[in-house]
């Protein structure tokens, strides 16, 4: 009970501190309802083709219009949050894991280890963040698990692990000359003991920046995949496959059809983004004070 | 032959009816005497046009696409020719003339005097005979793409330098159109005693152009022959051919980088070139020679039982396809085997009697439930091979949408070209979305598509056998009247989608635009003919 009036005394204050990210964070709160219950907050399927509301525009009956395959738009942004978010999501903390596991190890050990290491992540860094996702998603082809093309989702979060290795690697330079660490090597505790005990819990706030920052930038690059036709494919719905295809050809007589799938990637992105540097800043003291 | 271009329309665009250009698309013929029809073609210039895709190959024996035909047929003559704006009329081409004996079993072609290859030999009688041959006997290395096409010519003879017999073993209906295949082309038989593949890498014949480079990826250029043994022609000083992506073609034609592209656009497309290029827009129409269809993998289950394949078949809305994504895509006529508005095709009232093609979709669909419950696979679901790329993505999403209405899942798995041809080869695929086009509606041309596959492997993947249909087959191929050879069509498309080893989808609907400066081209139901580029001029 304690420990829940805690969290809402903490969330209470962080709205306060951080109404920014308050937004944010309720956006992405909606938006991960509305990709949960999808099917209680659109009776159409995403899927259905109805050859009698073809490029029909906004209406009581569809709120975002229909597509060229008289599909509702309204309900494929819902279903395509779902894709968004579990795309984006996954590929965020495979990425920032694995990131984060290197960059420890990386500074932790220093030496030849940082140095091997560390040109390596230059290698990939040097590489623009959408191009070494598309050479990996044209190399890699697709693997389906449960409706989920694991390939895009690896396409994705290989761009992301240099980039957390780095922030990662930095901030446990920090610490590792920290005496609670020469302490606990002096004390003959294992390397593996002192990453997990010492080391990664300290660098968890940096981390969760990363995490969401990252969340943002995979559903960005899911989406920029898909409008490429390399990511998600007909007919499953993607926001980014919603702006390619037909859209450019009926982007006068159907304005919406690029319109709310762009407004939903534009919406999403902004909301991660404002809740990531609120988050910066709430786990930054000399912000928080 | 009669003449087929009742349905072939043709624009001059002005901005205003650019803006009701759905409407015109469907114009009268009266237009199609439209703007330029009375010019008297000028000489000079060099026509640019757009190819979607990289020749795999510079030699027409051994290939099938249009990338190779829309940069090599201007190089090229063959013995006989479809006549412009009379398809499917057939006049000579290297041939002056012709007879056939009456009992239709020789053809003697007397060839025109003087004609020159590019590098200034003289063509002969043996330049057409040595082709022939290795058309219809390809050497070790060389595989000729249509060689069942030449399975009853016996031999073929030189009688002097510019006569050429071919002796058939039996009566062919279709060899008139075989030889005016465009893919048929003469090469120097000097070049190929000397190495049976130098049409593979390089690019000599007696057409209106010369070949000057080709660069990957980039482009292809040709210049005028002025040998060329058609007196005044060509009228172009040369032809540059650029290579880009459909999207990228759409703003280069509407910002006039390139002059025309020749195989087709979607309607929208079509409109949003006119709506840029407003009075410069010409568009041509016509029913296209190239239909969807879906393959099904019969050596494997659950397709090895034709009650699941033929529920898939009933599950298909065609006319309610064929009403609505005709507005989006380039899908239109619901047609048989055979080009719908051919004078080879099946009525309505004898298309609504093959499964999946009646109007009572309800009946339709609770009999292909009955079909699937009674094989056993009431939760069908099955992965479909598709290209990634349109009209074939519009055709998976409609596909997958009929199934559902009959409980069958469908994954739709979208694949690189490479990729689709693999499948194809391997018959790694259960069912595999496809498309097939030919040079001409010629029932022995299209129908080689449905038969038994060992008969031929390279098109008739649905690895079905079935003898009944060969017979068919063989008996249309042989028969010269067309009343009982249309009866053999008819048999053979009832046979066949009753069995549904294939089934088509939808035709497409081919939409050519062009400015209004390019004249002298013509338009035809296939993208495969009259691309030599010899009556075109510019404006």
């Amino acid at each position: 009970m304690a420990m829940l009036t805690r969290l809402l005394k903490n969330a209470l204050l962080f709205c306060r501190l951080q109404p920014l990210g308050a937004l944010g964070l309720l956006i992405i709160v909606v938006m991960a309802s509305c990709a949960v219950l999808a099917e209680q907050v659109t009776f159409y399927n995403p899927e259905a083709v109805d050859f009698g509301a073809m490029l029909t525009g906004p209406s009581a009956e569809h709120p975002f219009g229909t597509d060229s395959f008289g599909r509702d738009i309204f309900t494929r942004i819902v279903y395509g949050a779902r894709t968004a978010l579990t795309i984006g999501f996954l590929s965020s903390m495979i990425g920032c894991h694995i990131g984060a596991a290197i960059g420890i190890a990386s500074a932790y050990h220093g030496g030849w280890v940082d140095l091997v290491l560390q040109r390596f992540i230059d290698i990939i860094l040097s590489f623009p963040i959408v191009v070494l996702a598309l050479v990996v998603v044209a190399v890699m082809g697709k693997t389906m698990v449960l409706g989920i093309d694991l390939n895009l989702v690896f396409a994705i979060a290989i761009p992301i692990i240099p980039r957390s290795c780095r922030v990662i690697r930095a901030a446990t330079l920090s610490i590792r000359t920290q005496p609670y660490v020469d302490a606990a090597r002096a004390g003959g505790y294992s390397t593996v003991y002192i990453l997990l005990r010492y080391i990664a819990p300290n660098v968890i706030a940096p981390f969760l920046v990363l995490l969401t920052a990252y969340i943002a930038q995979a559903i960005l690059l899911e989406a920029s995949l898909s409008f490429l036709g390399l990511g998600v494919t007909e007919p499953k719905p993607a926001w980014g496959l919603m702006l390619a295809g037909d859209s450019a050809n009926f982007y006068n007589e159907a304005p919406w059809m690029i319109l709310f799938p762009g407004l939903a990637i534009s919406l999403s992105v902004f909301a991660f983004n404002l809740f990531g540097d609120s988050l910066r800043d709430w786990f930054d003291p000399k912000y928080r004070n | 032959m009669a003449l087929d271009t009742r349905n072939e329309t043709i624009h001059s665009m002005t901005r205003r009816t650019a803006l009701l250009m759905p409407a015109l698309a469907l114009g009268s013929h009266a237009l199609a005497q439209g703007a330029g029809a009375t010019d008297k073609p000028q000489r000079g210039g060099t026509l640019s046009y757009a190819v979607t895709a990289e020749p795999p190959t510079y030699d027409l024996h051994q290939t099938a696409t249009f990338a190779v035909m829309h940069r090599l047929s201007p190089h090229y003559s063959t013995l006989l020719a479809y006549e412009p704006g009379k398809y499917p009329n057939i006049i000579g081409d290297l041939a002056q003339s012709w007879t056939i004996s009456p009992d239709l079993l020789t053809y003697t072609f007397k060839l025109h005097p003087n004609v020159k290859f590019h590098d200034g030999t003289t063509l002969t009688a043996e330049d057409v005979r040595v082709s022939y041959e290795r058309l219809r006997n390809p050497p070790k290395g060389v595989s000729s793409f249509r060689q069942p096409s030449f399975a009853q010519i016996k031999s073929i003879e030189t009688q002097d330098s510019l006569t050429v017999v071919f002796r058939m073993v039996k009566v062919d209906a279709s060899i008139m159109d075989t030889f005016a295949s465009p893919w048929n082309s003469i090469f120097s038989a000097e070049k190929l005693k000397a190495d049976p593949t130098f049409p593979v890498k390089n690019v000599m014949g007696t057409g209106p152009f010369k070949f000057v480079e080709h660069v990957a990826g980039s482009h292809w250029v040709g210049e005028r022959f002025n040998d060329y043994f058609k007196a005044g022609k060509p009228y172009l000083d040369g032809f540059r051919a650029i290579t880009m992506t459909p999207s990228a073609m759409v703003n280069a034609m509407a910002g006039k980088q390139i002059m025309a592209e020749f195989r087709g656009f979607t309607p929208n497309e079509r409109d949003r070139i006119v709506k840029a290029l407003g009075a410069d827009a010409q568009t041509h129409e016509s029913p296209w020679m190239l239909h969807m269809l879906m393959n099904f993998n019969c050596e494997k289950k659950p397709f090895d039982d034709p009650r699941v394949r033929r529920a898939v078949s009933l599950a298909i809305d065609r006319w309610g396809g064929s009403a609505n994504l005709s507005k989006v895509s380039q899908l239109g006529s619901i047609g048989g085997l055979v080009r719908p508005g051919s004078k080879w095709a099946a009525s309505e009232a004898e298309m609504v009697q093959w499964p999946g093609y009646g109007r009572d979709m309800a009946a339709n669909r609770a009999e292909a439930k009955r079909l699937l419950k009674e094989a056993g696979y009431e939760n069908l679901s099955f992965t479909m091979i598709n290209r990634n790329q349109q009209p074939y993505i519009t055709a998976g999403v409609f596909i997958i949408d009929q199934l559902r209405q009959i409980g069958v899942k469908v994954e739709d798995k979208q694949v690189e070209i490479a990729a689709w041809y693999s499948a194809q080869t391997s018959g790694n695929f259960e069912a595999l979305l496809d498309s097939f086009t030919q040079f001409s509606d010629d029932p022995t041309n299209v129908l080689v598509k449905y038969i038994s596959t060992d008969r031929a492997p390279d098109v008739a993947i649905q690895r079905a056998i079935d003898r009944e249909l060969d017979s068919l087959f063989d008996r249309q191929a042989e028969m010269v009247d067309p009343v009982e050879r249309k009866k053999l069509v008819r048999q053979f498309e009832n046979r066949l989608l009753d069995q549904a080893y294939a089934i088509p989808i939808l035709w497409w609907q081919r939409i050519v635009v062009m400015e209004t400066r390019v004249q002298g081209w013509t338009m035809s139901p296939t993208h495969m003919i009259y691309q030599d580029l010899a009556d075109i001029w510019l404006k």
